[in-house]
This record gives structure tokens, C-alpha cells and sequence, in this order.
């Protein structure tokens, strides 16, 4: 057993106090708890029946790994750009509007990607308005007459999962930077660095971890998405696993493709990590001003208001302005009678996966932080690649570990007191709870574990020396201290959950709709403006989490108080938790 | 001392049963199920607003609630997963190939009764009863009113001729309809043919495949394409709705193949799961499904075909005219259904 505390041993270590340990194990059970409907994949991968490789490899296997590899680099590209572009100028620039920009650039979070598809093809595809108005005022007849983008197409999946997904890396990128000392960039500006190598050698990398869990979100759900990009009609790889899977039946080619692609995620995510493993991040500045805003004017103004505008006009409220426009129109039918319920279960299910997910990711983020075991870590990793993995595979996943609990339980007590228990858990608001836990881990973990990173460990020793449990550390430690980041866990939890579809489908009670399933129903039909009201529904419940989310930042500054009054000589004495698993 | 350790444990209590009586609350939450005495629960791969009315007028005739899951895929594996213990008692689906594949999964039990076989013909069920056909449907060609004269329509093998090069549309290859459509040309003309014809009727595609085949009949009404594959029952769906009625009204049907073998049918169906905790009311289900009042309803709802053949046919069905239906065996369809695939991935068909 490894026995090298991470943390020196509080005085008070006593019979009632868990050990840093037991952190650990308890972090490995639940990740492995999490991890389940991963394993059970994995499982169905190890069992082929006949062998789909030679057939894919000599048809579309290239394909898809090449549309897949493209839209990640177009989107992770663009949300870059726009994410971290934006954030900065937000953070340390003054131009009119940027009060509003500083909210409402995180409003695209509460578009569903598909919903964003629908909009903009109603909007920009040849029987659209737009086009049909270039028709008429050129007098162009055919087709054939003129050139106009395909809206269904890579670029376009490109262009609108950018468009809905850069809040991520906004949101942690400006976190990051509103964090950052003053007197840091002081420095680099009094050594003579002008204000964009400051940016690109200080900040920058000094926010790189933030940016990072940003982008690895953004890359994320571009790769487990199926419901755009089978609209647009873009072959990428989960497009592949459902046609093995539900197309040929074939579950474990499925599964070994849905493997490959969670294990390419995990190498990412570990070169990432590789590549700054011996750089610390923690904040020793004891300075609290912020930053003074650079202001802009004239030109420059109109850059940054314009940079700030499109992507909010474009990500949200474009897609948002049409789904009302639709909305007006529809009379309530037979399916708005319904609606409330619906409302009621997208709202109570997706709460319930804030919950579990910000538990669950602040424990094993704790855990990480204080047995900083390869296995520790490579558990929580593990349990948070879900969210990579497309939904109708996460779901069957899901099944197998729910329904053989349940089975098991009813024939033990078939056996024993003849009595049977049926289903306890498959087919139950638990069951899909439990899936959006397996899903959206990486959200609550990957936000616990940045807002963990950032707090010094001369915090716990202080606190472990006068007496504190690890337990009681992190209770009125760093939850007092992380109020800021649980609080982004929960709402991305939630904003998300709102929005999820596939595993709603699949693994739901008898009965039970959710705005999405709702919307899905409708959608499929090709009845888009019926499902108006639901869509909108999605929006305007998602637009709450968000104002709060960015309030959530700007109270941040004040979270940064209490880490500060720490010379650099005393961190450099601590071992650090980078340093310690090698 | 004492007293603490008592608090100590009281507090743990509560928080503990709190938190069980949380857990409960959970796990009875679904979507406002009354505990009903009679009822049927249905894995349903079929759109819920299709069968809606049918299954309302189910329960008004025999007071059995009817419970539903719907969802595109997937649901032959929760059957599977949840072993003896599912709550599934019926799985209804579209496509030859779908029942086909519940029914190789073991998930369905043989069931046969008088009635059912009396209200379905032989070519519409399976052998064993495993499964049922309850509608069928036509696979045909929708043609632009204004720029395709019907002499110029013959055979789904016509469709490759370069006359029809930039002027088709269909939705992707990887829909179940257009498997089970190369799937009986492959069970007519052998796998090179079937080959050929994938690729010649990608050559003439006017756009790459997207959307379903509602969308293809806006794209002819729009000008995009001429001609496109789509199922007989969408003429129906879309003159109905406000803004698809334009759409229809834009084309005309054409049920190809009439001079040979006769136009691609598929059917949607149902079976009885192995499982079936309500196995006498899922047999009234299907009883009554393929009934001559529940046959109307679907005929008069959806514009399918009702595969009892002393149902008549809806008015609108009626009026696009009596057609020759492929008669090759529906399962012939289904066991060509992973050749199709492959086939479809061979060609580079999206």
C-alpha cells in the first residue's frame, strides 16, 4: 500500500476521523460506480460476434475518422478563438456594452446544438427565406443559377456547434483571468512587454488549465453528438457506431468503435497533461485589486463590441428569435395539454443531476487532491470520459450494470423468501439520473477539480495542523471557498441535462417526457414549428443557470480574498500535488 | 457523553431515512402512472403521436390503460437487458428489418389465435406468430407535377438511366427504408446488380441525402430535385398540415415497377415480448390492433395500408389508385437488410 501522506497528519488522527485513505478509497468506488455503463461497453467490445474492422476499414472507417478529426480541429478551433478572444477583452478592456457582453456572451449555452441545426437550416437552406429572397431580387430561377454554402454539410456543423459551444471555454477562460493577479501582468507591463505578449506569455498560459477543461468540453460534445450532425448529414465516427450498431446490429463492432473513441479521448487528455506536469498554478499574490480596465475607443471600440455581439446575435438569438417567431403561431394542440408535466420532469430530473454530479465530482476532485495516486487519478478520468461517448451507447451502457442490480436482487430474494422485487432501478427516474451522472461527470469533476487547483495546500496544512479532519477541510475549507465553482458545476450539470436527449429516449419510465423528448418527437416528424413552445421552453430554462452562472463569476474576485497571504518560499517548501504520483 | 453519542445517532437517523424516503420518492416517480388494474405496456419504436388515437380508443373499449417508452432505437436491448423482469409486454415498430431483428434477439414469444390469424394473411405474420404486420406501405416515386410527365417513370431500375442525372432526391442510406429497398433488389437481381444500382443512383442524386422524406418532397416543390423515393403514407401526413399541404400539392405518385414485379412494400408490425408480465391484455392489444375498427383508424390516421383485406382502404390511400405490390417474402427483405448496409457503405452512399 502506498503509505506516503500527500498531506502531514493532522495532531488530531483519531478513531473517528476517516483517513486520507479512505478518501482515496471511497473516490475509487464511486468512480468505478460512475464508470460502470463505460466498463459494461467495454465489456460488449470484448465479445465480437463477427468481425465489422476488415469491412469498415475497407469502406468509411478513413471517412469518419477524417470528418470527425476535421470537425474537432474547425470546432475546437473556433471555440477557441471566440471563447478565450472574447473573455479577455471582457476581463481587461472597457468598450460600450461590455456590462451586458459580460452575461449574455454565455447565453449560446442554452441553445441546444440540434435546435441551433433546425433554426438555421429553416432559415438558410434553398426553400429558406434567405436564399428564396436572393431568388427573387437577382431573378435567379434554378438551383443551378448561383452559389450558396451547404448548409447541411461539415462546415456547417462546423460553424453552428462553435457558435453554441464556445461558452465553455468563455467561461472558464474569463474565470481564469479575472483570477489572475494585477500584479502579475504589472509586472510583465513595468519589464516592457506589451500588452499582447503579455497576454501570450502571462495570462495565457497561466489560464491554461481553465481553457483546457473549456475546450476538452467543447470537444467533448462535438464528438458525442449525433442528433446535428445526422441532420446535416456529416459522417463522423458516432455516426458509424449507430450504424453498426442499430443499422447492422452489431453491438460489439459498436461497442469496440465507441472503445477506440474514449480511448482516444483519454490520450488527449493525458498528452495534455504531459505536456504541463511540472507546472504549478496555484495563486500566491497577495494583492486583491483588480486589474485596471484598458479603454477602448473608436475603432478599437467598435472591434470589441462587434466581436462581443455576433457570436451572442449568431449562437443564440438568431435561433432564439426564430423558435419564438414559431412559437407565436402555434395554437395550443393536443400534445400543450401535457406540457406542465413535461416542464415538471425536464426540471426535477435535471436538478437531481446537478446534485449527483456536483457530489460526485467534488468528491473524487477532493480525493485527487489528497492521494494523488496514478490510480486515483486515472479512476476520476475515467469516470469522466462519459461524456464522450455517445448518449443511445452511454444508455446501453447504462442498462446492463441497472438491470443486472436488479436481477440479481430479485432472484436472491426469489430464492430466499419467494418473494420478487421486479425492477427496482431500470426503467426509473433513478436509472436516468444515474445515466446523466455517467454523462456529465466530467462537468462537475473537470469544474471542481480547476477551482480546487487554484487553492493553495498551505490551505489544508494550516487547517490540518490546527486540528481538521480531511473531511472537515473540505467542508468549511474549500466549499466556503469554492461557493463559485459548485454553483458552475451545478448550472452546467444543469443546462445540460435540460438539453439531453438520447439516453432520455432510450432508458425513461412508461409515460415520462422531458421539453427534448418533446421537441424530438415533433422534430422527427418534420413538424419543427409545432414543437415551438418545448423548444423555447428549453431556452428559457436554461437562461436562468446562465445569468446565475455569470454572476457566479463576477463574485469570483471576492473567492480569490482568502487564498492570498502566502510567500513564495513557503509554497515551494510544500510538496505539491503535481510532484507527488511521479 | 451519552447524551451526544444519542444525538449523534439520532441526527445520523434522520439524515439516513431522509434521504431513503428521497431515494423512494425517486424511484416511484414516473410519468403520472395511476395504478390501474388492467394495463399494457408498450416498448414502441413507432412515433407515440401515430398510434395515440388508436391506443386511446383501445382503452375505451376494454378499460386496459396502455403505458408507453417510445424511442428510435434501442429498446430491443432494454427487452434484453432486463431479462424476465422487463415490463414490456409489446414492441411495436416500422421496418421488416427491425421485427425481424426482435424476433432473432429472442426477445418476442409465439402467439397464436384465431382471431389474429383470421385478421392477418399469412405473408403479413410471422410463421411461429413471433410476430404481426399491422400496416403496410409503399415505397414510390414522387414526381414534380410541373416538370415530370409520368411516361417518363418506370422502374426503380429506371432510375439510374442518365436522363434522371442532378434530379433525384432521397433521405440518407442509412434509414431503415431505402436498406430494405436495396435489400429486395439485392433479393431480385443478386449482389452486383444491387451494386450497380447504388451507384448509379447516387450519380444522380441533385443533392447529398438529408433530411426525411418530407423534406425531399419540399425540395421538389422548391426546385431543387424532380423526382425522389418516399413512402406512400407522407402524401397523406403532408396535405394534411397546414404548411406541408403546398409541399403534396407539388407532386404526384407513382408506384413504380407495375409492369413487373410490382412496387417495394414494407409493413410495421408488433409482437409480444418473451417477458410479458400482461400477456392476455398484449394479446387483446394485437387483437385489437388488427382489428377492422383499429385497421380503419390506422388507414384513416396515417394513410397506411391495412394489411386486414376486409378493411377498405382510406378514401385519400384510395384515390392514388390499386397497385401491384412486390410479392417476395418479407423476411427475404430482412435477411439481405446487413448485405444492404454494407453495400451502401461499399459505394460510399451517405
Amino acid at each position: 500500500m502506498d503509505t506516503q501522506p500527500s498531506l502531514p497528519l493532522a495532531p488530531a488522527w483519531s478513531w473517528r476521523l476517516p483517513r486520507p485513505h479512505a478518501w482515496g478509497v471511497v473516490a475509487l468506488l464511486v468512480a468505478l460506480l460512475v464508470a460502470s455503463p463505460l466498463l459494461a461497453v467495454l465489456g460488449i467490445a470484448l465479445h465480437p460476434e463477427d468481425d465489422i474492422w476488415a469491412h469498415l476499414v475497407s469502406t468509411v472507417l478513413a471517412g469518419y475518422v477524417a470528418t470527425t478529426v476535421l470537425l474537432a480541429l474547425g470546432v475546437g478551433a473556433g471555440v477557441l478563438v471566440i471563447g478565450v478572444g472574447t473573455a479577455w477583452l471582457i476581463t481587461m478592456c472597457t468598450f460600450p456594452g461590455r456590462r451586458l457582453f459580460s452575461w449574455a456572451l454565455l447565453l449560446p449555452l442554452a441553445m441546444p446544438t440540434y435546435l441551433a441545426a433546425y433554426a438555421y437550416t429553416e432559415l438558410l437552406e434553398y426553400a429558406g427565406p434567405l436564399q428564396a429572397l436572393l431568388r427573387q431580387t437577382f431573378g435567379w430561377q434554378t438551383k443551378s443559377a448561383y452559389w450558396f454554402p451547404e448548409i447541411r454539410s461539415l462546415g456547417g456543423a462546423m460553424t453552428f456547434m462553435t457558435l453554441v459551444l464556445y461558452p465553455y471555454v468563455y467561461l472558464l477562460a474569463r474565470a481564469a483571468f479575472l483570477a489572475q493577479s494585477a500584479s502579475l501582468l504589472e509586472v510583465g507591463r513595468s519589464l516592457g512587454r506589451g500588452p499582447w505578449r503579455c497576454f501570450f506569455t502571462l495570462a495565457l498560459p497561466l489560464a491554461r488549465p481553465a481553457i483546457v477543461v473549456g475546450l476538452a468540453l467543447a470537444l467533448m460534445e462535438t464528438l458525442n453528438d449525433f442528433g446535428t450532425v445526422d441532420f446535416f448529414a456529416v459522417q463522423t465516427f458516432t455516426v458509424g457506431i449507430y450504424r453498426v450498431w442499430f443499422g447492422m446490429n452489431n453491438a460489439p463492432g459498436a461497442a469496440q468503435l465507441a472503445t477506440l473513441l474514449m480511448a482516444f479521448v483519454l490520450l488527449l487528455v493525458a498528452l495534455e497533461r504531459l505536456a504541463r506536469q511540472r507546472q504549478r498554478y496555484h495563486h500566491t499574490s497577495a494583492r486583491v485589486q483588480s486589474a485596471p480596465l484598458f479603454r477602448l475607443r473608436g475603432a478599437a471600440a467598435g472591434g470589441a463590441l462587434l466581436a462581443c455581439a455576433l457570436p451572442i446575435a449568431l449562437g443564440f438569438a438568431v435561433p432564439a428569435g426564430l423558435l419564438a417567431s414559431y412559437a407565436l403561431d402555434v395554437r395550443p394542440g393536443p400534445g400543450s395539454a401535457a406540457l406542465p408535466s413535461t416542464v415538471g420532469n425536464s426540471l426535477g430530473v435535471s436538478l437531481l443531476a446537478a446534485l449527483a454530479c456536483v457530489g460526485v465530482g467534488t468528491l473524487l476532485a477532493y480525493a485527487v487532491r489528497l492521494r494523488p495516486t496514478a490510480f486515483v487519478h486515472a479512476a476520476s478520468r475515467v469516470a469522466s470520459v462519459g461524456y464522450a461517448v455517445p448518449g443511445s451507447v452511454l444508455a446501453v451502457g447504462v442498462m446492463i450494470p441497472a438491470a443486472r442490480l436488479d436481477n440479481a436482487l430479485d432472484a436472491l430474494l426469489r430464492q430466499t423468501l419467494g418473494i420478487s422485487t421486479g425492477l427496482l432501478l431500470s426503467g426509473t427516474v433513478a436509472a436516468l439520473v444515474f445515466a446523466y451522472t455517467a454523462r456529465f461527470l466530467a462537468l462537475g469533476f473537470g469544474t471542481m477539480e480547476a477551482g480546487l487547483v487554484k487553492i493553495t495546500p498551505n490551505m489544508d496544512h494550516a487547517a490540518r495542523s490546527l486540528g481538521c479532519t480531511a473531511g472537515r477541510v473540505l467542508r468549511r475549507v474549500h466549499v466556503p471557498l469554492l461557493r463559485g465553482s459548485l454553483l458552475t458545476a451545478g448550472l452546467l450539470v444543469f443546462v445540460d441535462a435540460m438539453k439531453e436527449l438520447p439516453m432520455t429516449l432510450i432508458l425513461r419510465p412508461f409515460n415520462f417526457t422531458t421539453l427534448a423528448t418533446h421537441v424530438y418527437e415533433y422534430a422527427s416528424a418534420e413538424r419543427f414549428r409545432l414543437a415551438a413552445p418545448a423548444a423555447l421552453a428549453i431556452v428559457a430554462s436554461g437562461l436562468i443557470p446562465v445569468i446565475l452562472l455569470s454572476r457566479g463569476i463576477a463574485q469570483s474576485r471576492v473567492e480569490r480574498v482568502p487564498q492570498a497571504g502566502l510567500t513564495e518560499s513557503n509554497q515551494e517548501a510544500i510538496p505539491l500535488r503535481d510532484s507527488l504520483h511521479k | 457523553m451519552t447524551i451526544e453519542v444519542l444525538r449523534h445517532t439520532v441526527s445520523h437517523g434522520l439524515r439516513a431515512s431522509a434521504l431513503l424516503l428521497a431515494l423512494a420518492a425517486v424511484l416511484s416517480w414516473d410519468g403520472a402512472t395511476a395504478q390501474a388494474a388492467e394495463e399494457v405496456n408498450i416498448y414502441s419504436l413507432r412515433q407515440p403521436f401515430l398510434i395515440e388515437p388508436i391506443l386511446q380508443e383501445f382503452t375505451r373499449r376494454t378499460g386496459i390503460r396502455t403505458n408507453v417508452v417510445h424511442a428510435p432505437q434501442g429498446l430491443v436491448e432494454r427487452i434484453r437487458q432486463e431479462g424476465r423482469n422487463s415490463p414490456a409486454d409489446v414492441l411495436l415498430t416500422v421496418d421488416i428489418g427491425r421485427l425481424h431483428d426482435a424476433a432473432e434477439a429472442g426477445v418476442l414469444q409465439p402467439v397464436r389465435t384465431p382471431t389474429l390469424e383470421a385478421n392477418i394473411p399469412a405473408p403479413y405474420r410471422h410463421p411461429q406468430g413471433l410476430w404481426y404486420a399491422l400496416t403496410f406501405r409503399a415505397r414510390v416515386i414522387f414526381a414534380s407535377k410541373d416538370r415530370v410527365k409520368p411516361e417518363e417513370l418506370d422502374t426503380y431500375e429506371g432510375l439510374t438511366a442518365p436522363r434522371w442525372k442532378g434530379r433525384i432526391c432521397t433521405r440518407s442510406s442509412q434509414h431503415d427504408y431505402n436498406i430494405a429497398l436495396l435489400a429486395s433488389l439485392i433479393a431480385h437481381h443478386g449482389e452486383t446488380a444491387a451494386e450497380q444500382w447504388a451507384r448509379g443512383l447516387l450519380a444522380n442524386l441533385a443533392r447529398k441525402p438529408q433530411g426525411n422524406d418530407r423534406a425531399q418532397v419540399k425540395a421538389i416543390k422548391e426546385g431543387e430535385c424532380d423526382i425522389a423515393l418516399v413512402n406512400t403514407y407522407y402524401m397523406g401526413a403532408m396535405l394534411e398540415d397546414a404548411e406541408q399541404r403546398a409541399w403534396a400539392e407539388a407532386v404526384y405518385l407513382y408506384f413504380p415497377n407495375q409492369g413487373g414485379r410490382g412496387a417495394h412494400v414494407n409493413v410495421s408490425g408488433a409482437g409480444i415480448t418473451r417477458s410479458a408480465p400482461h400477456k392476455a391484455n398484449a394479446v387483446k392489444l394485437l387483437e385489437f390492433l388488427s382489428s377492422a375498427l383499429a385497421q380503419q383508424l390506422y388507414a384513416e390516421h396515417n394513410f397506411e395500408y391495412p394489411v386486414n383485406p376486409d378493411v377498405p382502404w382510406s378514401p385519400l390511400v384510395a384515390s392514388w389508385g390499386r397497385f401491384k405490390p412486390d410479392t417476395l417474402p418479407l423476411v427475404e427483405i430482412a435477411t439481405h437488410r446487413e448485405a444492404a448496409l454494407r453495400m451502401f457503405d461499399r459505394v460510399n452512399f451517405p
